[in-house]
């Protein structure tokens, strides 16, 4: 089992390198000279091809792209073009922003898509069965941006229930320490913050859980339909267990192989993918960092957000394959 | 045992809806209590939430040529003149009076008393000559800007040749030769004066520690999120500003701005799409704040480019464009319709010019003299970003495609990405194009010049226009100090052009902000950025 995760972590290193490389090839193809962007467009000629030279953009793609390599291999992430600051120091505030915001979606797509595809598949062919699978189309086709912009509609502005946009309380700002909101408002014991940052949370979580809690729900129905139908579950109704433990023990902890595949999926897809959701609830998230970084040609902040992301979307797949090894005894990983 | 799975449903419904209505309680609790500080202590509010659709680059004001870094920075830094309140005209600022010599290459200024910089410095003459020399010495990558004054130290085209401090109060500028718009330029939100001890202090950084002489102070900027300024207790000019904090917000999304902006969360939205009008005027807690018009919104033909190389064919696009139902659609019947590369605000406007009129006929009689009879194939490009002068590039696009058809013209709409566009427009790889220019110092030259001018082909001359009379026209123009004269020659430079047609002129447009209905004097000036010193709630 250890000598099978320390070589899965070392086969990262192949993997996130050759990410590098496309990643570089991809965003030098894009047309757009990162000098005429930050120049801005009122900059002379000279100025740009100036600029081009002195951020070193003039110099044949391998030698920039060695350069990085370099840089990467001492743990260094570059230099932002815009902000002209360290990215590894400016990434982490993003990164955190985007990490809570994708942990509550994610907890909420999990308990709400899970629980959904247990009832309807335990009622399968009821009336609940109907609606939650006829949600769950709606949720799986649902323009995020348009959800996004009805809810604030709705839950902010009708009902006054919840702020439409931001992290926090610009009038009573946080104190970031981990730049985790939740972990440091209770740190700080600012319990009025806490509920803040929770009510903030609420919209965009649930615009960015939409997805995953149709795909989780249709997933975890499907399966478990399937192990229903086997006998030992007969069995276990036959002898009069209670439902409860028919289903949370006997059931689904067969059934929730493929349902953890899906969840390892979908996080990190919304790692990536929460751009629409960040701009939308103005969350300065990882996703908004990238998005503008693309607009501003601002090549290593583009390389190494992209590369976070990889490696993070790797290592939470590496967990969701040792994870099968805890819920399912069979599964054993020797080699 | 579908009995005991039923009523685990009903529980999490209930619990759902308990934790819903605990949400509205307690939201209520908090407006009641501390949503705003201002009010807690039994003050009227005094926090300005500013929202905007982008970030600053910079709060070191030479080092930027972007719109929204100086929204941030005019409360930051005073210039040495300043403009009228929604006007060009030149104002005492930092100077608080000054002369001009006859042959215009010497100017004397004298400085208010008592201001400090932020950081306790004093603000004096020798400050003035710090900044001047620091930007001279520097370069269009470090200081772009800059070259509104010809360029740099070593430059030939520099206008400056000495800055001195002539005592503690007094400041002179010796010009090599005379400048015109030598005043409008001090005034300009890049010529903010910094303090020089904390340009010594942070070199580099500086441009995220900005310390200036104005009614704020700057306290905190997160990245894409917010810049925090709080007010400066020793300002100079007593009883302002009014506010104690502004917090410039970023929020993306016109739209998502607009809601932010009905639940109270900012006070002021910039960026209002003319399209949400009726809503914020329907909103009885919301006003509508106009700007004052100094910009151009355009069509470039790029004059190097088969057919528009053919001076007929650009004008029978010019007779096929639809102005009217243009600025009635898409601008809310709003902006002017544009004949002439700058609007009428701007002093030397030639409004004697006839603007082309919307008439097919002609333009296929253009067409059809020019040999293209038939028409042709083009291609129409399209701005993927809003700006103040074409919020709706797309749309604005359709139309034109529509009207272009039925003079034979068939016009393919593209777009790509908004880097990828500017980079594209200077190479000059465009048939035609959307654009437009927001006047940074109320001055023709301003527009002209750098439009339109030959030398600035391969910069802001998209159109990649050249015309040698123009030319020798408007270099006259700006060693011309005598205001009359260079009236009587911008008006000539718009015959000129106007003949030409470069461009398909398209509107003056006049961009919206919305804000929440106790927000008081909020004077929103043509250049597109504002002191907010004296803005306050009712």
């Amino acid at each position: 089992m250890l000598t099978y995760t320390v070589r899965r972590i070392l086969a990262l290193i192949p993997v996130l390198i050759g990410m590098t490389l496309v990643v570089f090839a991809i965003i030098h193809a894009i047309p757009g000279n990162p000098a005429q962007v930050i120049l801005g467009q009122r900059a002379t000629k000279e100025a740009v091809a100036n600029l081009t030279a002195q951020l070193g953009l003039d110099r044949p793609w391998y030698i920039q792209y060695f350069d990085y390599i370099k840089s990467l291999l001492h743990g260094d992430l570059g230099i932002s073009l815009e902000t002209r600051l360290p990215i590894n120091e400016e990434i982490w505030p993003y990164l955190a922003a985007t990490l809570e915001l994708t942990v509550v979606a994610m907890i909420i797509a999990i308990v709400i898509g899970v629980n959904a595809g247990i009832i309807s598949a335990w009622f399968s062919n009821s009336w609940f069965d109907y609606i939650a699978m006829v949600l769950a189309l709606i949720g799986v086709s649902m323009p995020i941006f348009w959800l996004g912009l009805m809810e604030q509609w709705a839950f902010s502005i009708e009902l006054g229930w919840l702020p439409t946009t931001g992290r926090e309380d610009v009038r009573d700002p946080i104190t970031a320490i981990t730049n985790l909101y939740l972990i440091d408002t209770l740190f700080q014991g600012r319990f009025d913050q806490f509920i803040t940052v929770i009510k903030h949370l609420v919209l965009p979580s649930i615009a960015l859980a939409t997805i995953p809690i149709a795909i989780i729900a249709r997933m975890t129905r499907a399966t478990m339909l399937e192990v229903m139908k086997s006998d030992y579950i007969r069995t276990a109704r036959a002898k009069g267990l209670r439902m409860f433990w028919v289903v949370y023990k006997h059931s689904l902890k067969n059934a929730i192989i493929p349902v953890l595949t899906v969840i390892g999926l979908q996080t990190g897809m919304l790692l990536g993918g929460a751009i629409l959701t960040e701009t939308i609830f103005s969350w300065p998230g990882i996703g908004r960092y990238l998005y503008d970084a693309i607009g501003y040609r601002d090549y290593p902040v583009i390389q190494s957000g992209i590369l976070i992301i990889a490696a993070i979307f790797i290592l939470i797949n590496l967990i969701v394959d040792l994870l099968y090894v805890f819920v399912d005894p069979r599964i054993k990983y020797t080699k | 045992m579908k009995k005991k799975s039923f009523k685990l449903l009903l529980i999490s419904l209930l619990a759902i809806s308990v934790f819903l209505v605990g949400c509205n309680s307690k939201t209520n609790n908090e407006t009641d209590g501390k949503k705003d500080p201002g009010t807690s202590n039994g003050s009227k509010k005094d926090t300005l939430v500013y929202g905007r659709g982008g970030d600053s680059t910079s709060l070191d004001p030479i080092t930027t040529t972007e719109g929204e870094a100086f929204k941030v920075t005019e409360n930051i830094y005073e210039t040495l003149l300043e403009y009228g309140e929604q006007d060009t005209t030149i104002k005492p600022g930092l100077a608080k009076e000054w002369t001009a010599s006859d042959d215009g290459l010497t100017y004397t200024f004298k400085l208010q008393q008592g201001v400090k910089f932020h950081d306790g410095t004093e603000f004096n003459a020798d400050a003035v000559v710090f900044n001047f020399n620091r930007w001279m010495n520097g370069n269009d990558e470090k200081f772009p800007y800059y070259t509104m004054f010809g360029g740099y130290k070593a430059d030939d085209g520099h206008v400056i040749k000495e800055v001195k401090a002539v005592d503690k109060n007094t400041v002179q500028f010796i010009l090599k030769r005379p400048q015109a718009p030598f005043l409008k330029n001090l005034a300009m939100s890049p010529f903010g004066i910094a303090s020089p001890t904390a340009v010594e202090k942070w070199g580099d950084d500086f441009r995220s520690h900005p310390v200036g002489t104005g009614p704020f102070k700057f306290v905190e900027w997160k990245k894409k999120d917010r810049i925090v300024v709080e007010k400066n207790q020793d300002y100079w000019q007593k009883g302002l500003p009014k506010l104690n904090k502004i917090i410039f917000r970023v929020i993306p999304e016109n739209a998502a701005r607009l809601n932010a902006l009905a639940k109270g969360e900012i006070d002021v939205m910039d960026g209002l799409n003319n399209s949400d009008e009726e809503k914020v005027k329907s909103n009885d807690k919301l006003q509508i704040i106009e700007r004052p018009s100094m910009n151009v919104g355009y069509i470039g033909l790029t004059n190097t480019r088969k057919p528009f190389d053919n001076k007929l064919v650009r004008q029978a696009i010019n007779h096929a464009v639809d102005k009217k139902a243009i600025i009635d659609a898409f601008y809310g019947g709003k902006a002017l319709s544009a004949k002439n590369p700058m609007p009428p605000s701007i002093e030397g406007y030639n409004d004697a010019i006839q603007e082309y009129p919307y008439d097919l006929e002609k333009a296929k009689a253009l067409l059809k003299e020019a040999g293209y009879e038939k028409g042709f194939k083009m291609e129409l490009w399209a701005m993927p970003v809003a700006r103040p002068y074409m919020p709706e590039a797309q749309k604005v696009a359709e139309v034109i495609q529509e009207s272009l058809s039925k003079i034979g013209v068939t016009a393919e709409i593209k777009s790509v990405d908004w880097a990828t566009y500017l980079e594209k427009a200077t190479k000059g790889e465009f048939d035609a194009f959307m654009l437009g220019w927001t006047g940074d110092n109320g001055d023709p030259d301003n527009f002209i010049y750098t439009l339109l001018d030959k030398d600035s082909i391969g910069s802001n001359n998209y159109a990649y226009y050249s015309n040698d009379e123009l030319h020798t026209n408007l270099i006259e123009a700006q060693t011309e100090t005598d205001q009359a004269k260079r009236n009587e020659l911008y008006k000539k430079a718009q015959e000129i052009i106007h003949e030409d047609a470069p461009w398909v002129p398209l509107v003056h447009s006049t961009p919206l902000l919305a804000a929440s209905k106790d927000v008081l004097n909020y004077v929103p000036h043509p250049t597109g950025s504002e002191c907010l010193s004296k803005v306050e709630f009712k």
